[in-house]
């Protein structure tokens, strides 16, 4: 087996070390009862691996064969090849966690440096080292509202948040003796302010809201922020789609304490849909209280510039069931290569990336306004995503399109009743307006 | 039987060989410079729209970077240099099992039907894709002898609360979900954490002089009112729970759940089964056990295997085949405790880890032989060296500590960063709690036997200087890129972020 370097010779020679005849006898505490082996079939060959695997890959759609017009909270955006490429290298892609911070400058720094961009981008003070994706990141931001103002017991949510967000906080908070409320958006789409506000109570920890919201329409964190701060909860910003952050009024400017999603847009493959980027960023009155890793700059015993993980005191190897979260790793490889590409393409590029996706998709939203009995149901701004009304019912008409190598979009019919002619619809920066007018032509054919 | 190794005290030779350019690299902000660029993009194709109000956009993102892709290369290949990895060396950092990663899994993780697929995507054009996690669903049952797997959750940590939050919802059909928990005190900090936030209180049992569970007071503990017990197999000390029949008898009698702690699967997978054990319900890591890399800190994967009375609970969607052939996900789940996250799950995970286990096949008790084996040739050649305060025969980690070690003025921590000297990454260190000054020794099935005896012979040569020279030991690290960094100045005066000149 190529990936056990003994050879039986010096097995041999160990078990005589050890004092042992067999490497069985090693497992001597196992009761008898319990062995069993695993049935699995012979090992396989690289070839073999590359064989099985690889007809599997062929038999999946994927976004550079296709017309892929596919959102809902995962976008296909440019990754230039050397981010990838840089993960490949062994010191990135087979070390841990930084405990030891005098042989992982290299992590400690690089997470450094991901905290500033997400910081930069959020207009917020202080981000973590990033959390397992969005949902789980609002679930977290949530209970950090819930410490700092501590005996409340109230979240509100709107109902712009990405419907497997607001599932997974639901599965959450079962248990813990918080009250979730969700606020059903108004007639156009986006959060109802009056509806909001009427929520919020003085037992009200969080007001939580997203832009752009799940419909991809652009709302105003104030919304949130204006409603909250009166009675004292913590407004917390939910984006789902962080390219967007180069381009629409950051969090920060709009009130929010925390801000919370996904960052996969920001240089992670979409990957099926993991491994992604969970974020939180904050007001630095609030980052003691901020769960997951976190790294701060600090010094050598020489005094030079270094860097560690820090407050760890927070955390559960610590703290056990009083620590401020359960999670244990961040998604260091996934937040390695967020800092690549946001520092590729810096200041300039990762604007010129929301600016095109939203170029695009406003064109797409024409085009497909043009044809015959389809409508576009919200009138309000979108950033690069929208809801598509279809004259047939979506998810039968997106399946006819995708065996025809054209993706559509994804209908809402999978997460609400009512809906079954709406689909949603995306366009980032790889969209070319080829595709574009291909999705159109076929949509004027299904009708 | 001895090898002859040099601790590398002078560090400007290390240095050299090592790390010969300044170990001091700017922070990319700090590279940065105006008017450079780093990426390219085609002109836009469509018309320059901008509907967006003015109120609702930002101005350019100050602060950002403006660099080079060359600049960029440099810095992120520079900073990596500042790394240990496992490539490098043994990596033997105890419970989060530090094995070779297989690079064939890197590429078929980056093939495009995996890498640029959506979740979203409609099934009749996903067929590969599901087909993949329900295959791998197949395998893990198999390994496990339970009844089904859920690929969802994202680490072993939210794994934990998946399981606990299925148990407590099988309770809560039958009217009453229980109040507590029972937690050995040699158990992961994240168990505690993780039924805290499954709403339940935390008992803590301690172990007995073997370091193992004491079946009296799990007996005591054992109320109508315990929920699960949640037990790590083998236990954080490598001992495996010999009783582990007359535990899950005991927990069962009660009407409780045996939630495993399988974090260290590795050490039994493909030799003994999880089913058989009277385990119900059990987390895996896919990045220990099958050798997803971990990354500089994830990201990890945490399927979660149970037995049929939780099948129900699940969360949501399963991965089903139909009578016809075709994979499709099952949303229709009404007693699931919900999703715990978007998506499917760390589907890359899912690639590699299928990956792995079809190289070994039938044969992959071999990685657990070899774990066995490498754990206890260390622990024999540095036993008297070193003090066990547990001898129960161990699996696949020996945890020493630095009780001798310490009546020199030398601790943990001490010898931790003296080991970087000679070229290893130190064991974990102070856990686990049970031991005080533990050195949490994993070295894995994938280091062969020169590897093993050079740390043997590191270690030996730490213990002779901590009696001789206790001073190098104290002020160790002397050849890594920094010298010992000071984290009590990190925590106290907290800087999170770098922030431009004004």
């Amino acid at each position: 087996m190529k990936f056990l370097p003994t050879s039986d010779a010096e097995r041999q020679a160990m078990l005589q070390a050890i004092g042992a005849a067999r490497v069985e006898d090693l497992f001597a505490s196992i009761p008898r009862e319990v062995l069993g082996p695993a049935k699995l079939g012979p090992p396989m060959s690289e070839i073999e691996i590359r064989r099985f695997l690889g007809d599997m890959a062929r038999r999946s759609a994927n976004a550079r064969d296709t017309a892929f017009f596919v959102g809902a909270g995962l976008y296909h955006h440019y990754v230039s090849a050397i981010a990838d490429q840089m993960l490949y290298r062994a010191e990135w892609l087979t070390s841990y966690t930084p405990y030891q911070p005098e042989v992982s400058q290299g992590t400690l720094q690089s997470i450094f440096e991901f905290q500033t961009h997400i910081a930069l981008l959020t207009g917020l003070d202080v981000a973590n080292a990033s959390l397992y994706e969005g949902a789980s990141a609002l679930v977290e931001a949530l209970l950090m509202a819930e410490r700092l103002a501590r005996g409340r017991n109230r979240a509100v949510l709107s109902a712009g948040i990405h419907p497997e967000y607001r599932e997974t906080v639901r599965t959450y908070f079962a248990n813990l003796d918080l009250e979730v409320v969700e606020v059903p958006l108004a007639e156009d789409g986006v959060t109802d302010r009056s509806a909001l506000a009427a929520a919020v109570d003085d037992k009200t920890f969080a007001v939580a809201m997203q832009s752009p919201n799940f419909y991809g329409l652009v709302e105003d964190w104030k919304t949130a922020s204006s409603v909250a701060g009166p009675r004292g909860a913590h407004a917390i910003a939910v984006i789902a789609e962080a390219a967007s952050l180069a381009l629409l009024a950051p969090p920060g400017e709009g009130g929010a304490d925390i801000a919370c999603g996904e960052a996969q847009s920001l240089g992670v493959p979409m990957q099926n849909g993991g491994p992604l980027l969970g974020f939180l960023a904050c007001r630095t009155a609030h980052q003691r209280q901020l769960p997951g890793r976190l790294v701060g700059e600090t010094h050598d015993a020489e005094g030079r510039r270094a860097f560690c993980l820090t407050l760890s005191t927070r955390e559960q190897h610590i703290r056990r069931e009083k620590a401020t979260s359960n999670i244990c790793t961040n998604q260091g490889l996934m937040a390695l290569a967020s800092n690549i590409h946001m520092s590729l393409l810096g200041k300039k590029g990762l604007r010129e990336v929301a600016t095109q996706s939203h170029a695009k998709a406003e064109y797409l939203k024409r085009r497909i306004a043009a044809v015959p009995g389809y409508r576009i149901p919200h009138v309000g701004p979108t950033f690069n995503e929208f809801v598509v009304e279809a004259p047939v019912p979506a998810a039968a008409l997106l399946s006819r399109l995708a065996v025809r190598g054209i993706l559509a979009g994804v209908p809402l019919s999978r997460w609400e009743s009512g809906a079954e002619r709406r689909f949603l619809t995306a366009a980032t920066e790889m969209n070319t307006r080829e595709e574009m007018d291909s999705l159109a032509a076929a949509l004027a054919e299904t009708a | 039987m001895s090898v002859e190794i040099e601790p590398k005290t002078d560090a400007a030779a290390l240095g050299d060989r090592l790390h010969p350019e300044p170990r001091h690299e700017p922070l990319v902000f700090e590279r940065s410079g105006k008017g450079k660029v780093g990426y390219s993009l085609p002109p836009l194709d469509v018309p320059d729209a901008l509907a967006i109000p003015e109120n609702l956009r930002r101005a350019d993102v100050e602060g950002e970077t403006e660099i080079t892709e060359v600049e960029v290369a440099r810095h992120f290949t520079r900073l990596s240099r500042l790394n240990f990895s496992i490539d490098e060396g043994l990596y033997p950092l105890g419970s989060c099992t530090m094995k070779h990663n297989p690079r064939t899994n890197e590429e078929l993780a980056r093939l495009p039907g995996f890498a640029a697929s959506h979740p979203l995507a409609p099934e009749e054009v996903s067929q590969g894709t599901l087909e993949l996690a329900w295959r791998l669903e197949q395998a893990l049952k198999e390994l496990t002898g339970l009844a089904r797997v859920t690929l969802q959750p994202s680490a072993g940590a939210q794994g934990e609360l998946a399981g606990i939050l299925m148990v407590r919802a099988a309770l809560a059909k039958t009217g009453d979900p229980r109040r507590v928990v029972l937690i050995p005190d040699s158990a992961h900090g994240t168990n505690p954490a993780s039924a805290h936030f499954a709403g339940y209180k935390v008992q803590e049992l301690k172990s007995n002089v073997r370091g193992t569970l004491d079946l009296d007071v799990l007996e005591k503990a054992m109320t109508g009112d315990v929920a699960a017990l949640m037990l790590t197999v083998p236990n954080t000390l490598g001992i495996f729970e010999d009783r582990i029949r007359d535990i899950a008898a005991i927990v069962h009698a009660k009407g409780g759940f045996l939630y495993c702690d399988g974090a260290n699967f590795n050490s039994f997978v493909g030799v003994a089964k999880p089913g058989l054990m009277g385990i119900d319900v059990m987390h895996m890591n896919l990045h220990k056990t099958f050798s997803t890399p971990h990354g500089g800190g994830g990201p990890g994967s945490g399927p979660v295997a149970v037995t049929e009375r939780l099948v129900p609970f699940l969360p949501r969607p399963t991965v089903e085949r139909r009578p016809d052939g075709a994979f499709t996900l099952d949303f229709d789940r009404p007693e699931s405790i919900g999703r715990l996250r978007t998506f499917l799950g760390n589907y890359g995970m899912f690639v590699r880890a299928l990956a792995y286990i079809s190289a070994y096949g039938d044969r992959i008790g071999e990685v657990a032989r070899g774990a066995v084996l490498n754990a206890n040739y260390i622990r024999a050649r540095l036993t008297g060296v070193y003090h066990l305060k547990y001898d129960a025969p161990t699996l696949h980690e020996v945890v020493f500590s630095d009780k001798k070690q310490g009546e020199h003025g030398v601790h943990a921590i001490d010898i931790a960063k003296r080991l970087m000297d000679f070229g290893f990454h130190p064991p974990t260190v102070y856990f686990p709690l049970i031991v005080p000054g533990a050195l949490m020794i994993e070295p894995t099935e994938t280091e062969g036997k020169p590897g093993l005896d050079a740390f043997v012979a590191a270690m030996r040569a730490i213990a002779r200087e901590s009696e001789e020279d206790p001073e190098i030991v104290l002020k160790a690290p002397h050849a890594t890129p920094v010298r010992r960094v000071d984290e009590v100045a990190a925590a106290r005066q907290l800087v999170l972020r770098w922030r431009p000149k004004e």
